[in-house]
């Protein structure tokens, strides 16, 4: 009988003191946080993406009401709509962002890209692109194993024939696959973009056409026709500076992709919608 | 009286099949001269040597034609004289490309003569000067370049020098060969590296041989007997003979087979006064400070039963795996498989475009019968990697997180400590590539920083 008293009694004692010190606690160390950013970080995906350039939502709660300088549309998976949210939270003006979409710059099925050895192993990009850069001939191929897929925050894209394709719609341009791409074969581009190179080969033409029948050879016929020099050359590789194509507008009627001997600077389409007919 | 017990290392450790049989016997036979040599400035650890040379130059024979780079690397050299015809870009079997020189041989240009150098009469620093210059990297399959790991940091104190004659991968006997033919050379490239590491008055050599290659036990015994120098120096050079295990030949394990001491993680071989140097390293140490000559060849087995006739070839670096086949007879067209070094640790290439370099010991030509291409199957949770892992880590839990995509979590289980010596990979019997997994963990951790 004892026993069980002293059981109760100690259990009781250590009850009633740990109770007095965390209520003092919840006085004394107190923190005194922002409604606001609790507001905010509701009102955000919650994908912790990384698109915004902070470590993940709450950070960039945290410093969308803090610091005056961030701006309340940074989010690139919200909508206007949320965006407009958080800028009356906290009383920011909202510039409209234009829709971006990420972009997988290979066609290797189409070029017939041939396998330089038999794969076997992890399937992982990363993985295989550390085997002489992996099993395609190309070393600035698609490898297709999907670790942009899996890293995709918002599910938005899929593997079909070999290939990775990117669901424009879910897309939010967060660039989680950019960054995890291997080859870099993936880039942001706006969804309005006109034009874009179905390519990323930095190799010399005859390299290109010695292992795709679709590869961009940088022969730059591109660079010299745009006449809003907005096409450039880096590394062997085109980029095409969006901002600049869309401004200039459609009087140039794409001059760039007719003038393509390569066939491989094309009028955008957004390939998923052709992949999801196929699939 | 019972055998004593041959000394190994404690932890794991696996018995692939040796297959060294294949090549053992066959002696070092001289390439001729190719008509090509594609020769990659990144022929060690660290970063590529500059290119000092341009196209349609002529050079000598052992003329520089990479610098040593800034920070951790070593120079290249021409093998042989030639023209320049390219610098450009040269396959390379880990990283896909790097720069090198498309050298032209000379056929006609006499091999130089290397008259024996007064090194004795040289210090310690005139001598590792010389090692550097020469272009002297480790030649067990690293490539570390050799006058670093020759600098200890000073505030420890080396009283061992270890020489690896282990070459405890199957089917490669580069080394073997060589500590039969060349066993004086080595024991005066031993005593070199002695004078180096200031450990001729009060240090030791060992030379750690496994037990399976008994004639380069006793061919290497008998060149320290005749080495005059040796006795007159009263030099502690000795070779101990060692039980056959894999990975034996991998420093930290050389180190406690030879010595009982264990290298703590993430500390170097002179934290327990030892200093570790390959066989072929310790010749191509006798060839730059004896000779004069830089390490512009080396020894190459080429072998498996893919391959008509396995041999021990001396090439010149920059040689065309092609050429090597053809020297030897073709391949037979059982072949399947080709691997650049052993088939533990290993790399496989995809074509013969790729060039024999400072830190290839070997090429394997597997036929079906030696390789195993079938797939791979989930953990199964046997623990068979924990028990063959001589690190004492847990390959079985990182594979499992990174299938799960969970890198983060996998340098909990000491992923920063291996070598990648592939013991775990070789017992899975859900024949998962361990291996494979570590290397991507470690490559996603490295680019999160």
């Amino acid at each position: 009988m004892d026993i069980l008293m002293n059981s109760v009694l100690v259990l009781f004692g250590l009850g009633l003191v740990t109770s007095v010190v965390l209520s003092v606690a919840s006085v004394v160390l107190r923190v005194e946080e922002d409604p606001r950013v609790e507001a905010v970080a509701e009102a955000l995906p919650g994908a912790n993406c990384g698109g915004c350039g902070f470590a993940g939502c709450d950070s960039y709660a945290a410093a969308v009401v803090n610091d005056p300088k961030v701006g309340p549309d940074k989010c690139v998976a919200c909508n206007a709509e949320t965006a407009a949210q958080i800028g009356v939270l906290t009383g920011k003006a909202v510039c409209a962002g234009e829709p971006q979409v990420s972009f997988r710059r290979c066609v290797k099925t189409e070029g017939k890209v041939k396998k330089k050895f038999a794969y076997q192993g992890v399937t992982s990009c990363a993985a295989a692109a550390r085997l002489q850069n992996g099993p395609d001939a190309c070393r600035f191929s698609c490898l297709g194993f999907g670790d942009c897929m899996r890293a995709c925050p918002f599910d938005a894209m899929f593997l079909h024939d070999d290939l990775v394709w990117i669901i424009a719609e879910k897309c939010t341009s967060c660039g989680v696959c950019v960054r995890t791409c291997p080859h870099d074969i993936l880039e942001i581009i706006p969804q309005a973009a006109r034009v874009q190179v179905y390519c990323s080969s930095q190799d010399k033409g005859k390299a290109v056409k010695d292992v795709c029948e679709a590869g961009c050879i940088a022969c730059g016929m591109c660079v010299k026709k745009c006449p809003a020099g907005a096409v450039s050359e880096r590394n062997g590789r085109i980029y095409i500076d969006h901002a600049k194509c869309i401004e200039y507008g459609p009087s140039c009627e794409e001059v760039c992709a007719e003038k393509c001997p390569r066939s491989i600077l094309r009028r955008m389409q957004l390939g998923a919608q052709k992949a999801e007919e196929a699939a | 009286m019972p055998t004593p017990q041959l000394a190994t290392f404690t932890l794991g450790g696996v018995h692939p099949p040796g297959h060294k049989d294949l090549s053992c016997t066959v002696p070092i036979e001289a390439l001729p001269l190719p008509e090509l040599l594609t020769i990659p400035l990144l022929q060690h650890f660290g970063a590529p040597a500059d290119p000092v040379v341009a196209a349609k130059q002529v050079v000598a024979e052992g003329d520089l034609l990479g610098a040593a780079p800034k920070g951790l690397g070593a120079p290249v050299h021409a093998p042989v004289a030639g023209t320049v015809k390219r610098v450009t870009t040269v396959p390379h079997p880990v990283l896909g490309k790097v720069r090198g020189v498309l050298l032209e041989p000379d056929p006609a240009a006499a091999p130089r003569a290397y008259a024996p150098l007064d090194w004795e009469s040289r210090t310690p620093q005139e001598l590792l000067a010389r090692i550097r210059e020469a272009g002297v990297v480790g030649m067990g399959g690293a490539g570390f370049p050799t006058h670093v790991k020759l600098s200890p940091p000073p505030d420890l104190t080396v009283d061992t020098l270890l020489i690896n004659g282990v070459e405890c991968e199957s089917y490669v006997t580069a080394d073997h060969r060589v500590m039969l033919e060349r066993s004086a050379d080595l024991v005066a490239g031993v005593r070199m590296l002695l004078r180096v590491l200031g450990l001729e008055r009060k240090g030791r050599a060992v030379i750690g041989i496994e037990n399976n290659k008994p004639d380069a036990i006793e061919a290497v015994g008998r060149a320290i007997a005749a080495d005059p120098a040796v006795a007159r120096d009263g030099l502690d050079m000795s070779v101990l003979p060692l039980a056959v295990k894999y990975p034996q030949g991998s420093e930290k394990q050389l180190i406690e087979a030879a010595t009982g001491r264990r290298v703590p993680a993430g500390a170097l071989p002179a934290h327990v006064g030892c200093v570790v140097q390959n066989v072929g390293t310790a010749v191509a140490v006798y060839e730059a400070c004896g000779l004069g000559r830089n390490l512009t060849h080396r020894v190459v087995t080429l072998t498996g039963r893919g391959v008509a006739r396995p041999a021990n070839l001396l090439c010149p670096v920059g040689t065309p795996l092609s050429v090597l086949v053809e020297h030897v007879g073709g391949l037979s067209d059982a072949a399947v498989k080709v691997v650049q070094g052993g088939p533990m640790m290993g790399f496989a290439l995809a074509d013969l475009s790729y060039t024999v370099t400072k830190q290839s010991n070997g090429f394997l030509f597997l036929t079906r019968e030696e390789t195993d291409l079938s797939d791979f199957g989930p953990c199964i949770r046997c623990g068979r990697c924990l028990a063959a892992c001589p690190m004492g880590l847990m390959p079985n839990e990182i594979s499992i997180y990174m299938e799960r995509e969970r890198f983060e979590g996998t340098d909990r289980f000491g992923l920063w400590d291996c070598f990648e010596c592939g013991s775990c990979a070789f017992v899975c019997p859900a024949k998962r590539p361990l291996v494979q997994f570590i290397r991507v963990a470690k490559l996603k951790l490295r680019q999160k920083g």
